[in-house]
């Protein structure tokens, strides 16, 4: 079979003949009685009508697929006009008029030559029957779903018309209907547009004929039904499609008369489908969507749109039902497509069409606009949305607060979540603890994570950027088209993901606040030093100190001076060592000496350790002056041998300070996330470094406890002897 | 599997209410204004905690020989309330609530709609299906 290549207007009018033989609507197949129907009512002889089945390959096959019978329609073309039969000359042939179906009425033939692409043709348009949509109340029979899909639309062309009524031996059904058609043209003369329509009804009361003929006209009438309906919005044109006012609807549609070529187009495009909009209708629905929303991307508010298609005239319940067609994303806003889909069907509801039952698939609204309307729509008029308590307008709302917490998170500038190792490796330990003190990283679970340890200490520390990790969830959340938080939303199974939980989780959460900057010679290598040295010098200087600090609690803060002025420190020391006793006074010395020494070294070391910053913070004290550093090794010193009261009052103070400190520290940070992150990396170290610090200290602790257990001890068993 | 859905406003009038018709419907209409005491019983028992504590499904409401019936209260006090038949295998409260939930979702897209004011008995042909396919599902 060869290929067969028709011209629109043959395109059309071999769908509608296909459609209308489609009896079963299988679209596939046309049943072949109605098929040789058709040939026979096409008045060419038996034979050729044989030859002709045979050559389109019907024959073969069995049943007239789709490309057989345009095939084959374009034989009896052929042969109508004079022409041999050839499958060659299938396509060769230009020219060729369209195949003419005999109903037996006159009238028709030259209805259909004369329907057929003459744009000049507006007469025959008026003086063809528009049959009513009668079919309103013919609808319920069954052969009258074989015309609907032809019929329906506005942009249906006249032949369709003709061969549906053609075939002399139509079903009594037809008959029938057409009873019913002409009656109802009798009850809806609206769709009759002209004079001289109702004398041509008259005249075929009983006949087939006119049935489609209506579809044609109902471009004409369309078209002018929206200039009327725009211009003169309330009052005229457009009454609603009544029997009663059906003067009015005639003369309103005779006056528009002057766009036949653009109806005529407009049946020829789309014909496949009939309920596909035209470009020009296209074009004025874009138009009249501008009159109510400049933003072409934007949404008409339910409100607004009510209003506009209350001025059609139409019931509202079946404005209702054409709402609930059209919006197809459901949320109480016409966007563009949904829009041209709703103004499509009022118009053709207006011309008598019925309204579907569903949304034909030209009309639906393309995908893409979801994810639009998703996003927030700068054209989301802020026309009351009371009307939607569903997912969208919190949509849009939800991502409207993302700008502005983005902003306003100038120093995160971080929504998605950055990967963390949670190996517990040394380095990466450090690093996960300063990125959790970081308050400028708004990683949705790292404050999560940070939390625990964190959110003892650092709950006092400013800069929350809480709003950050909302942000990030909000982020996800919209993402998957979630629900507001309304219960409404959420319980409605539509594809929604429900993660109104986490923002609240998320709110609990104080993020960690940023650490106290510290030094620009900081680095990680420096604090394992730091560590270690400090590790170093604490297995080695505590001891030392110790046996002679801890007798003296109360001298503790003399002995912190002590520390700060090494030259006082041995009288104090003696001073108060005194009273414990020669031996005491003894190691005291030593241990002063001992003491001294180390103290030296370890002050050294100490100081060394005060430039990896990340312990000074720990210890609470600011990294960055040296005068601070006598402060600080004090309280080093302090921690290393007992904790004391006085420590605690200083551990306090100092630690607000700190807390100072660290929160002026991230503003100094930048917008920079590569800074950031640096010293989100920094303050894990010293997080971490302080951490093991504690555990240290703690460590150390024990042991002193234990030593001075055994010191008394020995003291106990000692000073009998002293005494003697 | 419902015999009956009826949509009650706040004001405890209908919106809707269809039946199976095979029945008496008046039996059903009944039933379901009698159940909207129990209804208000429970909402009332409950209503004391915040409207977020408030479940809105509330689960059956009464049982007689013949049927049972399931209510539901949105925020707004629209009740849903259906009447299913005893004699069916008894459905699992999952699927009751599940039945709600649908109910509830078209509903929303009725009260969506602009042409519909609130207070109108509902005429959407999609909720109209929607409960069909739930009734036509049982019987």
């Amino acid at each position: 079979m060869e290929s067969l290549t028709l011209s629109d207007v043959e395109q059309k009018y071999y769908s509608d003949l296909f459609v209308y033989c489609d009896v079963d609507n299988t679209k596939k197949v046309a049943s072949n009685g109605k098929v040789l129907d058709l040939f026979r009512a096409a008045q060419l002889s038996n034979d050729v009508v044989l030859q002709i089945t045979e050559l389109c390959g019907a024959t073969r096959l069995g049943h007239f697929g789709r490309s057989q019978f345009y095939i084959a329609l374009k034989l009896i073309a052929l042969a109508q006009s004079g022409l041999p039969l050839r499958v060659e000359s299938l396509n060769s042939v230009k020219d060729l008029p369209l195949p003419r179906f005999v109903v037996g009425k006159n009238e028709q033939e030259s209805r259909h030559t004369a329907m057929y692409p003459d744009t000049e043709n507006q007469g025959p348009y008026s003086s063809v029957i528009p049959r009513p949509p009668g079919r309103v109340p013919a609808k319920k029979l069954s052969t009258h779903e074989v015309i609907q899909p032809c019929v329906s639309a506005p942009d249906t062309t006249s032949p369709v018309v003709s061969p549906h009524q053609s075939p002399p031996t139509s079903p009594h059904a037809w008959r029938k209907h057409k009873r019913q058609a002409s009656g109802g043209a009798v009850d809806r003369p609206p769709a009759v547009a002209g004079a001289a329509w109702p004398p041509f009804r008259e005249a075929q009361p009983g006949t087939h004929s006119g049935d489609g003929m209506w579809a044609s006209h109902s471009p004409p009438p369309v078209q002018e039904s929206w200039v009327s309906f725009t211009d003169t919005p309330p009052s005229s044109t457009l009454p609603a499609v009544h029997p009663s006012s059906a003067q009015e609807s005639t003369t309103v549609r005779t006056v528009a008369s002057a766009a036949t070529t653009n109806e005529i187009q407009r049946q020829a495009s789309g014909y496949e489908d009939p309920w596909k909009i035209t470009d020009e209708q296209r074009q004025y629905y874009i138009n009249q969507f501008k009159t109510i929303q400049p933003d072409l991307t934007g949404f008409i508010p339910g409100s607004a749109a009510k209003e506009f298609f209350t001025k059609s005239k139409l019931p509202i319940l079946e404005l209702s039902h054409i709402w609930e067609l059209s919006d197809f994303d459901k949320d109480g806003a016409l966007t563009l497509d949904e829009f041209c889909a709703a103004f499509h069907l009022v118009v053709a509801r207006k011309n008598g069409y019925d309204l579907p039952e569903k949304l034909p698939e030209s009309l639906m609204p393309k995908l893409i606009d979801l994810d639009d309307s998703s996003a927030p729509e700068v054209g989301f008029s802020s026309s009351p949305v009371e009307v939607t308590p569903n997912k969208s307008p919190s949509m849009p709302s939800l991502n409207q607060n993302w700008p502005e917490l983005n902003q306003s998170n100038e120093d995160t500038a971080i929504v998605h979540p950055v990967p963390i190792r949670m190996t517990p490796s040394k380095i990466h330990m450090q690093e996960m603890e300063l990125k959790r003190t970081a308050s400028d990283h708004t990683h949705p679970t790292s404050p999560l994570m940070a939390k625990p340890p964190e959110l003892s200490e650092e709950k006092k520390l400013a800069a929350i950027k809480f709003p950050g990790s909302t942000v990030g969830d909000g982020y996800s959340s919209s993402d998957s088209f979630t629900s507001d938080q309304e219960p409404i939303s959420s319980a409605v199974t539509r594809q929604r993901s429900h993660s109104g939980t986490s923002p609240e989780g998320l709110k609990a959460v104080a993020p960690p606040p940023p650490p106290p900057r510290p030094h620009a010679s900081h680095s990680r290598s420096s604090s394992l030093d730091m560590n270690r040295n400090f590790t170093a010098v604490a297995a080695g200087g505590v001891w030392f100190t110790s046996p002679q600090q801890m007798p003296e609690q109360p001298n503790f803060a003399d002995f912190s001076q002590f520390q700060v002025f090494a030259v006082e420190q041995p009288v104090d020391d003696g001073d108060t060592h005194a009273s414990s006793g020669p031996l005491c006074s003894v190691q005291v010395e030593k241990g002063v000496d001992a003491a001294g020494a180390v103290r030296a070294t370890k002050n050294d070391t100490q100081a060394e350790e005060r430039t990896p910053a990340t312990v000074n913070s720990a210890k609470g004290s600011t990294p960055l002056a040296p005068p601070p550093k006598p402060v600080r090794r004090r309280l080093k010193s302090e921690d290393e041998l007992r904790p004391d009261v006085e420590d605690h009052p200083q551990k306090s103070s100092v630690v607000p300070g700190v807390l100072a400190t660290q929160a002026s520290i991230p503003r100094s940070i930048g917008k920079d996330k590569k800074a950031i992150q640096a010293s989100i990396r920094r303050n894990k170290e010293t997080n971490t470094v302080l951490a093991r610090l504690n555990s240290e200290l703690q460590q150390q602790l024990k042991d002193l406890l234990e030593e001075r257990i055994s010191l008394e001890v020995q003291l106990e068993q000692l000073r009998p002897f002293s005494h003697l | 599997m419902a015999v009956c859905v009826a949509v009650i406003a706040k004001e405890n009038y209908p919106l809707y209410i269809r039946s199976v018709p095979t029945q008496n419907e008046l039996k059903f209409h009944y039933t379901v204004h009698t159940s909207l005491d129990v209804v208000e019983e429970k909402v009332s028992a409950v209503g004391k905690a915040l409207p977020d504590q408030r479940e809105l499904y509330l689960g059956l409401l009464y049982p007689t020989e013949d049927y049972k019936v399931y209510g539901y209260v949105t925020n707004s006090k629209v009740k849903f309330v259906i009447v299913v038949d005893s004699s069916n295998t008894s459905l699992r409260d999952n699927e009751i609530r599940s039945m709600f939930r649908k109910l509830h979702s078209s509903f929303t897209d009725v009260m969506c709609n602009p042409f519909y004011n609130p207070g109108d008995t509902i005429q959407s042909k999609s909720f109209d299906s929607i409960v069909s396919a739930m009734m036509v599902q049982s019987s």
